[in-house]
């Protein structure tokens, strides 16, 4: 363990941005959710009757469980559980970005070869992991005791946010020594918490007491039910399982050699197959498995949006406040339709992100040196660059109409009307895509005019209209200002009136965007480093 | 014959430095030409230029009768490409990345393709991230060498092979040249590669070409530096032909010698009784520096 201290501090330089922007963002994340719970349904009454409406739509007991008393703290701890996930997978991959990230980088050879303890890297990643996580449990404890202000429940919800944390680095740091490829333990890691929220789900749905959610850890935090009875022997079943994890991640360490994984990597084909014969079936490899993992996440957005629309409507229209308010914002079209505009616009911000990453696949294979091989051959730069912007066109375009597709069927499946609903949420969904587009053409235009800054561009350009669009609103921002973001052109459908000519513009500007991009990337020297 | 390669006056800025200035480069139909120069001096950027993926800023170039930049598809399907830092996709096997390779450029020879896998000694199924440094190369090596190509454009290309490939690709290259007649451009800092393969070699030094020629022309520009430990103490070797930087103290002696006349020195060395003898050949260094002890003259 000779070292731990020294690679935890280096740990702590390296995350000196990264760590304390997440500790706190999702630190924070109760405490807003407890004051937008709070000022929509003030009384205990009327969240009581939340209470109702939760546990009669299966999609609630799904997303967050059982929801058990209607004190503000107790309603806030169910109702932000589902973000835990969130923080599960930070947590996971910080462990894995300094244990099997480091030691494919060929890093930790350098760093072992000093006068390091065999162990002393993996045990510095989770130290200063789970120390985060702690800073983040004591964050959550401190904001909540301002909403509600029970000592014990406090404590409680704050123990359950770092204990969370705390289990998936330790899951992290097991799936870490399994594979020589840091993609593969991020997949296994993710594939785990998928199961656990399963898991968790059926048994919230089959049983009041919880059932087979007992199986999962995410069903164990439920369980710990901060503000109602504060059950701490729980913690002492996560805390036990938790060692348990890390014993094994130790063992599995002892066990290998610097560099390799538990499974040996599998080989591949000692020939190409046929069709890898173009740019276009090079880019369909290097982006397949980011494109299914945004389709599969999309898919179930769209099951969201459907089972959310017809409850969430009818929730809003309940509340005499809430109801004034979108009448006031929204006009008086029907309050599922609301909701369904409301969550494809946040859809869409979350979907640039599927659009800027595949165009900025052109400067990742052009920094790493590894298009320039490709361009030395048959393939023009105009094919090659055309090879990964499909990815970045048709990858929102299929996203979306999946989303829209499958919101459409199950909003129509519950309100008995698939024939009338599926053609409005799927425009719904449509709309948003030449906004999505005119993000993704953004980052082509800087690679090709100023490729070092098409990352920052791209992502600082989402970062700004993710801005605008929670936060502008409610600034009060000039008309002017919120008119930069492309989302703000969005027509509001279904409900509203389907424009036409913003879809156009945006649409043509898109357009601009990619062909100046790849005029500039005709011209200019490859590659730029 | 037409000349694969002519470059004259090529010039080339980065910002404000200046990566080449004023570059001539002869390659002739057939020939195996070395490439030659110091880590910096601007090999890599030459040959970036002659793939067309970097534009020139002056000078004129042709490659294959054609303009590198403007024709470069058409051109690319006639040359393979090798660069000294071989990146794969981590995902990809190394067969499949020679296979796309290949068909990116018009196919391969499976015949060849097979051969070159056996005789480089390499897995095609390892994954690229589970490739070595060395492994990385040859897979760059074959996907290039079993195209079915004009021109091979080879940017040190064996940088990281162990010497026993080195020595395969060494034998490659000759029967390249001898049995199929392909020209190629290989860039390099190891003299004794350039010497084992290359027909003719041009130097270059920050970013200008300071001597090109058949090797036996630049044989002149070689020296051996030798030192010696001798039973007695050693006289007359100043007045031998082609010695210099004569330092004689009592028993030891150390020089530097003209290659071609080593033989004098060594036969009135042995007449003093050599009890250790260290040779070395010319670094790529001292090639330099001799070169500009001449013109500066």
């Amino acid at each position: 363990m000779t070292g731990t201290g020294a690679l935890a501090r280096l740990i702590l330089r390296r995350d000196r941005v990264l760590l304390p922007l997440w500790v706190f963002l999702i630190g924070l994340l109760p405490v807003f959710v407890a004051s937008s719970t709070g000022s929509l349904y003030p009384t205990d009454e009327a969240r009581a009757g939340y209470i109702r409406d939760a546990l009669s739509n299966t999609l609630f007991l799904v997303l967050y469980g059982r929801p058990t008393e209607p004190g503000l703290g107790a309603l806030t701890s169910w109702r932000a559980s589902t973000s835990m996930a969130i923080l599960a997978l930070i947590s996971m991959f910080t462990v894995i970005r300094h244990t099997r990230v480091e030691e494919e980088a060929g890093r930790r050879d350098l760093v072992e070869s000093t006068v390091v303890g065999r162990y002393a890297g993996l045990l510095a990643a989770l130290l200063v992991t789970c120390g985060a996580n702690v800073v983040l449990g004591g964050v959550v404890t401190l904001t909540m005791l301002g909403q509600d202000p029970s000592t014990e429940g406090a404590l409680a919800i704050g123990a359950a946010w770092a204990a969370v944390g705390c289990l998936f680095a330790v899951v992290g740091a097991v799936t870490a020594q399994l594979s020589q490829s840091p993609a593969a333990a991020r997949g296994i890691g993710g594939a785990v918490l998928a199961v656990a929220f399963v898991v968790r789900a059926i048994g919230n749905v089959n049983s009041e007491t919880g059932g087979a959610a007992w199986l999962s850890p995410l069903g164990w935090i439920d369980q710990i039910h901060p503000y109602s009875d504060n059950r701490w022997w729980v913690l002492g079943l996560v805390a036990g399982f938790g060692a348990l994890l890390a014993w094994l991640a130790f063992a599995l360490a002892a066990r290998r050699d610097v560099g390799a994984g538990i499974v040996a990597p599998r080989l591949g084909p000692a020939q190409a197959a046929p069709g890898l014969r173009s740019p276009l079936a090079l880019a369909w490899r290097l982006h397949r498995g980011a494109l299914l993992g945004w389709l599969a996440s999309f898919a179930f957005f769209g099951v969201l949006v459907g089972g959310f629309a017809e409850t969430a409507g009818k929730m809003l229209g309940e509340n005499p406040a809430l109801k004034e308010y979108m009448e006031r914002v929204g006009g008086t079209s029907a309050f599922s339709d609301i909701v369904i505009v409301g969550l494809f616009s946040v859809g869409a911000l979350g979907l640039s992100g599927l659009a800027i990453s595949a165009a900025l696949r052109l400067r990742t294979e052009e920094a790493s040196l590894r298009s320039e091989p490709v361009l030395a051959t048959g393939a023009s730069r105009l094919r090659w660059a055309g090879s990964h912007l499909a990815f970045a066109v048709l990858g929102p375009a299929v996203a979306m109409m999946l989303a829209g597709t499958i919101g459409g069927l199950v909003h129509g499946a519950d309100t008995g009307h698939v024939a009338r609903e599926l053609p409005r949420v799927l425009a719904g969904a449509l709309v948003q895509l030449p906004a999505v587009w005119l993000l993704g053409a953004l980052t082509v235009a800087m690679f090709g005019l100023l490729p070092r800054y098409a990352a920052i561009g791209g992502w600082l350009a989402l970062s700004f209209c993710f801005f605008l669009g929670q936060l502008g609103a409610l600034l009060q921002l000039p008309q002017s200002i919120m008119d930069i973001s492309p989302f703000t052109h969005v027509p509001r459908v279904p409900g509203g009136e389907l424009a036409w000519t913003p879809l156009i513009v945006l649409t043509v500007v898109a357009a601009a965007f990619v062909a100046v991009g790849l005029a500039a990337f005709r011209r200019r020297d490859v590659p730029v480093t | 014959m037409e000349n694969a390669i002519t470059v004259a006056g090529l010039t080339k800025r980065f910002g404000h430095t200046r990566a080449l200035d004023g570059l001539d480069l002869e390659v002739r139909q057939g020939e195996v030409h070395g490439f030659l120069g110091p880590n910096g001096s601007g090999k890599t950027t030459t040959i970036r230029i002659l793939l067309g993926l970097l534009r020139a800023d002056g000078g004129t170039t042709t490659l294959l009768g054609g303009d590198p930049w403007r024709d470069s598809v058409a051109l690319h399907r006639r040359l393979a490409y090798c660069p000294g830092d071989v990146t794969l996709w981590p995902n990809l096997s190394g067969g499949e990345v020679i296979d796309l390779l290949g068909r990116l450029r018009g196919g391969l020879d499976p015949k060849r393709r097979k051969d070159l896998l056996e005789r480089f000694d390499l897995d095609p199924r390892k994954k690229g991230r589970a490739y070595s440094k060395g492994n990385r190369q040859k897979v760059g090596l074959i996907a290039a060498l079993a195209s079915d190509v004009e021109l091979l454009l080879l940017d040190e290309p064996t940088s990281g092979l162990d010497p026993l490939m080195e020595e395969v690709f060494r034998q490659v290259i000759h029967e390249e040249a001898r049995d199929s007649g392909r020209t190629v451009l290989l860039s390099s800092h190891i003299l004794s590669e350039v010497e084992a393969l290359c027909d003719r070699v041009t130097i270059i030094r920050e970013g200008r070409t300071v001597e090109t020629g058949s090797l036996a022309d630049l044989r002149h520009l070689r020296r051996t530096s030798i030192t010696a430990e001798l039973a007695s103490p050693p006289h007359g070797l100043a007045e031998l032909p082609g010695v210099h930087d004569l330092e004689a103290t009592d028993h030891t002696v150390r020089l530097q010698v003209d290659t071609q006349h080593l033989d004098p020195v060594l036969r009135q060395l042995t007449t003093f009784g050599v009890r250790t003898l260290v040779s070395q050949p010319p670094t790529l260094e001292e090639l330099f520096l001799r070169h500009y002890e001449v013109t500066s003259r």
